[in-house]
């Protein structure tokens, strides 16, 4: 053969292949389109189990028009027309697009949304899970290797596959394997020496998902699949177990808090002033309307600000509160010293007055509190999670506990407070105007109550029955830390948050608060005055 | 001073007087309708809607020209979210204004408080929430949902459609809860589902602090198996444990919540985005494509000049048994006691989820079961629908004790706990 005639079948060998390869090539994305548009009219239904087929074909067609349309209907934005079964796709400007082209429509039919119930929402995630593996945004590809995760779908392994041999970022090729491995370990074929391999990624993890995926992978593997699952599953157990005291103690914290801000304005009212105020809980309620109103006001006028509007409702509620508390002190309790009966009774009937008038302003309804952008969310913190808003209120609570105390410390004011409660006397005869320091006080734990109701609005229903879910609480803690003592607030409230949060899983919510008033109920038996008993003149008198 | 005070206390005794004999110069010729719901207290937040219905359906039946040529007159009380208070409220309701009949009461402690109450004076009640069951009174009228219409067939679809093989039983600590939760758990133990799979929490009511139960819930259903909620918390305390769950990034499509007390009137004052997806099971939802619900729907939004006011599933039982009692004093052609409850029973209207509710001789009625999703603008998306009606079983099939038990109040029976292996009245229950 010469030279010239092989180069001449070579040429004509390389045209064929590559003719061959341009056709194949072709067909497949003619074959992708055809089941790309079977799939989109299979969706063109108001039956969820063909709308979920159709997701799943769309999302095994490989046709570039799947993703838009999956996140469309991710959105609820994806329509379709009864009469001829077309798929559309609703752009935010209200104009459709046709799902099978992406052509715009001009004359546009009469359309229903698909829609979408919890299964179909299943297969929208593991469908979109496999469709951006590799999306240029590391944490869209966290997102999606998570989705694969859970969906456990076999149909992304090769997706899955190239996406780990391209992936850079240790962070998501670590997710990418776990998600490898619960694909492998939930596939019926995968050999038992691969599932043992996926058990130890998984195992990794060490969280509740990789429980879950090891406890239904051994209920449907080979012994020594089962084996090497349960073995891994009893350390993931062995960590849970301590990290859920950790989570308990942290759950604590934060009711904790929360019981100290309730308390906190109670323990300048009843416990250094010794008044028996029922309406505390409507000074909180107070508050957190305040920041309703606040944010109401915001959200017309400056949306921009809205950040800003807890910021703004503090120093709100503090006034707003704090007058109610002077007013309700000129006008009931001062005729009322001396008599704790008359006034329990007298500032009942104010607690409820104040519920109707909330009642009838802004009706019976729950009210709608937003939270600022810094406190939505979460983070995990060792496989704790740690919510934003529960974190901004134990930083409050202390800082509200801090302020407090200078003020009682290191101001005249707070001078002149202590001095009226440890010989009054004394004090009016120092030339300190008792009466007035009396409302002052009153008014700064009635203030220090509605900066509570802002924090509260946070975690809380705004309700005119919020006050009344907390009065009970704040006198326990105020009566278990010792009447007159901040310090002992604080104990008492961090102590009762902790126990209570102890006991729940063991006792349960009902039970468990039943036995932290019987151990109070008995401890005041034991020590009347709470944990930090006052000392001094201040007691006898 | 003095002076002034008695002066006016005098002239308000005239007004008082002049305001009492024109009322009952108006009062006659009227037919009274009692309205007994808490316009304060706690359930002031779900009864003031019932009372609105109320004024509307009977606004509205005057301007058709009454009833039996008479105009209806409301009643309107305050029982004040104080049960002891409801009984009270209906003795005056029946003795003092000589109600025809009453609409009234939500939670079950004030139904069970007024019942001896319309038994002694033989009133009618309509009383219009789902319940627990395991009741039937003589004088009372269920129009709310009773176990098997709302409670089995929610347990059912998560059965059948999520394939849900472990459950979380968490309520409320009080009545309806308890029993309910007792139904669902011989049910689910008579279709298989084995005790380590069932996990039953009870928390006070208005419990806010959801950071430990959710994380039980987390953890129990990270067991392999699929895992869904079935909650029967009522009232404010929805909201937080709600909130916890979207905190805890569990998601409806992992841990799938069923309500019965959550409706677009709860949904209304919240975040709904978080709750996509959670499920609830009611026998009415606003979304109910058809014209009577449209109708009805823009006409309780005239009525209360709110464009955003929304319907929920006890104001339609209130339609349905307002309009049946309408119906059945027409029959019976007086407002008379005896006659209006034998008439009663085989009365048949149409409801607003497209059909029609008759009243049954357990005095319950025939309503659809509808499970919706909860939608990111706090309306529910139905996802299924019973094919046919579901007439209410007041004594349960799934607890000892009562599943003997059936009741019917037409001669010659006329007995509310007819026990059908001893063949006596007055078995085991009330």
């Amino acid at each position: 053969m010469s030279k010239s005639r092989l180069a001449l079948v070579l040429r004509h060998a390389v045209l064929l292949l590559a003719l061959a390869a341009a056709t194949l090539a072709g067909g497949q994305a003619v074959r992708a389109q055809d089941a790309a548009d079977a799939a989109f009219t299979r969706m063109a239904t108001e039956a969820f189990p063909d709308i979920e087929a159709g997701i799943n074909d769309l999302a095994a067609s490989g046709s570039p028009r799947a993703q838009p349309a999956l996140e469309a209907l991710n959105d609820s934005r994806l329509v379709y027309a009864p009469s001829d079964k077309r798929v559309f796709i609703k752009m935010p400007d209200g104009s459709l697009v046709d799902a099978r082209t992406g052509a715009k429509v001009e004359a546009a039919p009469t359309t229903r949304p698909v829609r979408v119930n919890n299964r179909v929402r299943r297969a929208i995630e593991a469908g979109l899970g496999a469709l951006t593996l590799l999306n240029p945004d590391p944490a869209k590809r966290l997102l999606a290797a998570e989705a694969v995760f859970k969906s456990r779908d076999a149909g992304a392994l090769p997706a899955l596959d190239a996406a780990i041999a391209k992936e850079t970022d240790p962070k998501v090729k670590r997710a990418f394997a776990q998600a490898r491995a619960a694909v492998i370990l939930t596939k019926d074929d995968s050999s038992d020496a691969d599932k043992v391999n996926a058990i130890d990624v998984v195992a990794d993890r060490g969280d509740q998902d990789a429980l879950n995926l090891l406890g239904a992978a051994a209920a449907k593997s080979s012994q020594i699949v089962k084996v090497a699952a349960d073995l891994a599953a009893e350390t993931i157990k062995r960590r849970l177990a301590l990290l859920s005291g950790i989570q308990n103690a942290w759950y604590g914290l934060s009711l904790g808090s929360v019981l100290l801000l309730a308390a906190i304005g109670l323990a300048i009212t009843f416990g250094v002033m010794g008044i028996i105020n029922m309406a505390h809980g409507e000074m909180v309620m107070l508050g957190a309307y305040t920041t309703f109103v606040v944010q109401e006001f915001l959200r017309t006028k400056y949306p921009g600000l809205f950040d800003y509007s807890l910021a703004i409702a503090i120093p709100l509620a503090f006034l707003v509160s704090g007058a109610v508390g002077i007013v309700l002190e000129r006008s009931v309790i001062r005729f009322l010293y001396g008599r704790p009966l008359e006034t329990l009774l007298a500032t009942w009937g104010v607690s409820l007055i104040l519920q109707q008038t909330v009642r009838s302003i802004f009706g019976a309804n729950n009210r709608e509190v937003g939270a600022p952008s810094f406190m939505a969310g979460s983070f995990d913190f060792y496989g704790i999670q740690v919510t934003y808003g529960r974190l901004w209120i134990i930083v409050f609570a202390i800082g509200v506990f801090i302020g407090l105390n200078f003020v009682l410390r290191a101001t005249s004011f707070g001078l002149k407070m202590r001095a009226v409660t440890q010989n009054r006397r004394m004090a009016s005869a120092m030339g300190i105007r008792t009466p007035w320091v009396d409302s002052l006080t009153f008014a700064l734990g009635s203030g220090i109550a509605g900066i509570a109701g802002v924090a509260l609005s946070q975690i809380d229903n705004v309700s005119p029955n919020l006050g009344q879910s907390y009065i009970v609480d704040s006198f326990m803690v105020v009566v278990f830390g010792g009447v007159g003592n901040l310090w002992g607030t604080l104990v008492a409230a961090l102590a009762l948050g902790i126990a209570n949060k102890f006991l729940e899983p063991f006792a349960g919510a009902v039970l468990g608060k039943i036995a932290l008033l019987v151990f109070i109920i008995l401890f005041i038996q034991k020590r009347p005055r709470g944990l930090f008993a006052l000392k001094g003149r201040a007691v006898e008198a | 001073m003095t002076l002034r005070i008695r002066n006016l206390l005098a002239g308000a005794t005239v007004a008082a007087g002049v305001a009492l004999a024109s009322f009952a110069a108006q009062a006659q010729g009227t037919i009274k309708v009692g309205i007994l719901h808490s316009l304060s207290g706690t359930m002031a937040i779900s009864e003031t809607t019932l009372k609105d219905v109320m004024l509307m359906l009977i606004e509205e039946q005057n301007k058709k020209g009454g009833l039996l040529g008479k105009k209806l007159e409301a009643v309107v009380v305050d029982p004040a979210s104080n049960w002891p208070l409801f009984a009270e409220k209906a003795r005056e309701l029946l003795t003092k204004d000589k109600v025809a009949a009453t609409f009234g009461c939500w939670t079950s402690v004030s139904r069970k408080s007024v019942l001896p109450v319309f038994e002694e004076l033989n009133g009618i009640l309509f009383y219009p929430v789902q319940y627990e069951g395991e009741e039937s009174s003589k004088n009372i009228f269920y129009t709310g949902a009773a176990p098997n219409q709302q409670a089995i067939p929610a347990v059912d679809y998560l059965m059948e459609n999520e394939k849900v093989q472990r459950w979380v039983l968490a309520g409320t600590d009080y009545v309806y809860p308890r029993t309910t939760n007792k139904i669902l758990e011989a049910y689910l133990k008579a279709k298989g589902v084995k005790a380590d799979d069932i996990m039953i929490n009870y928390t006070p009511f208005g419990h806010s602090d959801w950071q430990t139960i959710v994380a039980d819930v987390k953890k129990f259903g990270s067991a392999g198996k699929k895992t869904a909620v079935v909650s029967t918390i009522n009232g404010d305390a929805n909201v937080p444990f709600y909130k916890e769950l979207g905190n805890q990034g569990i998601k409806a499509t992992d841990i799938p919540v069923v309500a019965f007390s959550v409706g677009e009137e709860e949904l209304a004052g919240i975040d709904t985005k978080p709750l996509v997806g959670h499920l609830a099971a009611w026998n009415y939802f606003q979304s109910v494509e058809n014209p009577d619900n449209k109708a009805f729907i823009e006409k309780w939004k005239a009525f209360t000049k709110n464009p955003k006011r929304v319907t929920n599933d006890p104001m339609e039982a209130h339609v349905i048994g307002f309009n049946m009692w309408v119906k059945a004093v027409e029959k019976a052609g007086t407002t008379d006691t005896a006659a209006v409850i034998d008439s009663l029973i085989g009365v048949s209207v149409p409801n607003l989820s497209g059909g029609y509710s008759a009243m049954m001789p357990n005095h319950h009625i025939t309503k659809p079961v509808l499970i919706g999703e909860i939608k990111a603008d706090g309306q529910f998306n139905i996802v299924s629908q019973t094919p046919g009606l579901v007439v209410g079983d007041e004594w349960s099939d799934y607890l000892e004790g009562s599943k003997d038990l059936i009741s019917d109040w037409r001669a010659p029976l006329s007995c509310g706990n007819f026990n059908v292996k001893t063949g006596k009245c007055g078995g085991a229950g009330k």
